[in-house]
């Protein structure tokens, strides 16, 4: 059994301008103790995908399918019951931390609130775990560092904060949206390499999201590639780079500039993306693919497993023509 | 000076003054340095790439330039004229040739203005005479040279995707016929796909007109690929300066070379073998910036010596100077 089951997940928000489809028939799974990725550009749905699942979708939001968590449904269930999981199970970090901090109240009360109210522990118990946990996520002198504010750690440090404070209560999934989006590049190999350290240690999957090709690349086991609401392809993650089957991805790849590598010209994907308030009849990314056929723009593709392998891809153009 | 030489930045220094908060009226205010002894030099039709994390100074530097902020000491050599020296109406004339684009392309927009208009202000201001026929003719011609349909000049800028903005502010950067533009991180704000569209659009108007440019951001594939040479800052000091495949293949100074690692490749099988070199802690504060080198707080190499004496920024193999006690 898959720690998270997801299938045929959509995500709908009702606005002054109509409804606008986020996301679109997404289906998949995670294991226990594996790194999934899910990339995508900005309005990809790849967000809304996870606030979905944790009941986190503003309240003009709605999400119809079935996620399962450890064999039980819970999309749409009550916010008692999903508080439970989102505390001992589901942990989220986001973006920027500082906002995801509250600014007036001491880090140690932050952390030691997570306890106290969900596992019972004592204040002073609690604190002593708390200063563990910083000690864990690499923060020098945790016990000083525990009584400041927010504003007084920097950037990394914040997110490290909030990484420890995830991680209180011990849970199987770690959902990590964009979490070096904000960071310098220095800080960010940091971050990434005490996540996979605190992986291996905690043994949790981890959910990450981000649009770096890089950070995908070398911190992840499988990779799902998102465009307007719909799954792309999705397959381990060495596979996918070593042959992108999906014009999508091949794109993505080559419009990313390589360090170690001297090319002339950048190959671009034409065209921007999709205005979601028109959900696209088709594929929605036949209006910018160049190999598109007429079916393109009348069937959506469905997402099919490519031979025997565990690598799926959801095309009409047949793989031998894009390779 | 060579004769090829448009710009040329000598010893330029930046200070602000910062109070905290709880100072009295009468204490006197801390000096932050932002910008530190900065000299490079530009060519027409080169670009500059300037790499380094936030707070590095790279944005001032590139408003020193154009004397957006005050600057205490140095000079800024354009054709030249030391720009630093001349009143704001002896700068006019220098200033239709260079221009900037900014990092985040709707806000460098006037929302109330249709982008007719926006493109055409350059040309308005330093140029009042210019008949209304010729402007139109030259705000169509800027246009289709950044690939927007004239027929789009009475839109406003927020019926434009990011990637579209920043083609605005390019045609608006171009319409004075520039000869150097300075771009403060010009594609961070947009997504990858659309990101190589700007980094193509900007390297081909290059050749065509050419333009020179410095470039500004902190995404060191990004410049590497648009640079032919690349200065890395660190806490308003310059630490390494070279050709990009040179600074690249051998970065000589510790700081360059824990930044090249922290890059991360799109390639699984070379990201998950990396030796990768991590610089602990954070950057020191600005305004009590370390003594010596100011790296050395986080530097693996870092002896006694750095401590007390910083480094000169000195040439060690043709065009790579770098400013290390132990390069090598």
């Amino acid at each position: 059994m898959s720690l998270l089951e997801v299938k045929n997940l959509k995500v709908e928000f009702e606005t002054a301008d109509g409804v606008v489809n986020a996301v679109n028939n997404v289906n998949f799974s995670i294991e226990e103790g594996k790194i999934l990725a899910i990339v995508g550009e900005s309005g990809s749905g790849k967000s809304q995908t996870v606030f979905a699942m944790t009941g986190l979708l503003d309240h003009n939001g709605s999400a119809t399918g079935s996620v399962k968590f450890e064999g039980e449904e819970i999309l749409n269930i009550s916010n008692q019951k999903l508080n439970q999981i989102r505390a001992e199970k589901i942990a989220m970090i986001f973006q920027d931390p500082m906002t995801s901090l509250n600014p007036y109240v001491r880090v140690s009360d932050q952390m030691t609130e997570v306890l106290v109210h969900h596992h019972g522990a004592s204040k002073s118990d609690a604190l002593k775990q708390s200063i563990n946990m910083l000690d864990a996520v690499r923060i020098p002198d945790a016990s000083n560092r525990i009584r400041m504010y927010p504003h007084e750690f920097s950037g990394g440090m914040r997110q490290r904060v909030m990484i420890a404070m995830s991680l209180l209560c011990k849970p199987k999934l770690l959902i990590a949206d964009e979490p070096t989006t904000a960071l310098d590049v220095t800080v960010q190999a940091q971050i990434m390499k005490l996540l996979a350290d605190l992986q291996k240690d905690f043994g949790m999957s981890i959910i990450l999201i981000t649009h770096d090709l890089g950070v995908v690349a070398g911190n992840s086991d499988d990779m799902l590639v998102m465009y307007g609401g719909e799954i792309m392809e999705i397959g381990k993650t060495e596979n996918i780079y070593s042959a992108p089957t999906h014009p999508y991805t091949q794109g993505l790849m080559s419009a990313v500039p390589r360090l170690d590598d001297s090319e002339e010209r950048l190959i671009t994907i034409p065209g921007n993306p999709p205005n979601m308030m028109k959900s696209p009849e088709g594929c929605p990314f036949s209006p910018r693919c160049k190999f598109a056929v007429d079916k393109c723009n009348s069937d959506s593709p469905a997402l099919l497993k490519i031979g025997n392998s565990d690598h799926f891809r959801s095309c009409h153009v047949d793989k031998e023509k894009i390779l | 000076m060579s004769s090829n030489t448009i710009l040329e930045v000598n010893n330029l220094k930046v200070t602000f003054d910062v109070r905290s908060e709880g100072d009295m009226p009468w204490t006197k205010a801390k000096k932050l340095q932002a910008v530190n002894d900065i000299s490079f030099s530009l060519n027409a039709g080169q670009t500059l790439g300037v790499v380094g994390e936030s707070g590095c100074g790279k944005s001032t530097l590139a408003r020193a330039i154009v004397k957006m902020v005050p600057v205490e000491s140095g000079e800024v050599v354009w054709l030249g004229n030391d720009l630093l020296g001349l009143n704001d109406s002896e700068t006019r004339p220098f200033r239709k040739q260079i221009q900037m684009i900014f990092q985040d392309p709707l806000a460098s927009l006037n929302p109330r203005m249709n982008i007719g208009e926006i493109i055409a202000e350059p040309l308005r201001t330093h140029y009042p005479k210019t008949p209304e026929s010729d402007v139109q003719a030259r705000v169509s011609d800027v246009m289709n040279k950044v690939g927007l349909l004239d027929n789009l000049k009475n839109r406003y800028p927020h019926e434009f995707s990011g990637g579209q903005c920043q083609r605005i502010g390019i045609a608006r950067a171009l319409i004075l016929k520039p000869k150097l533009i300075i771009c403060d991180e010009p594609v961070s704000a947009l997504d990858v796909s659309i990101q190589a569209q700007v980094v193509n659009l900007l390297m081909d108007l290059q050749e065509e007109m050419d333009l020179a440019l410095i470039f500004i951001a902190h995404d060191l594939s990004v410049v590497k690929h648009i640079s032919s040479k690349i200065m890395v800052l660190y806490l308003g000091n310059m630490v390494e300066i070279a050709e990009s495949d040179d600074i690249y293949k051998n970065p000589s100074h510790p700081y360059t070379q824990a930044l090249i690692s922290a890059v991360p490749i799109p390639d699984p099988s070379i990201e998950k073998n990396k030796n990768l070199i991590l610089i602990e802690g954070d950057l020191p504060s600005p305004i009590d910036p370390p003594s010596g080198c100011v790296f050395r707080t986080r530097c693996p190499k870092a002896q006694e010596i750095c401590a007390q004496k910083k480094p000169e920024f000195k040439e060690f193999t043709k065009g790579h100077s770098v400013a290390c006690h132990f390069s090598d």
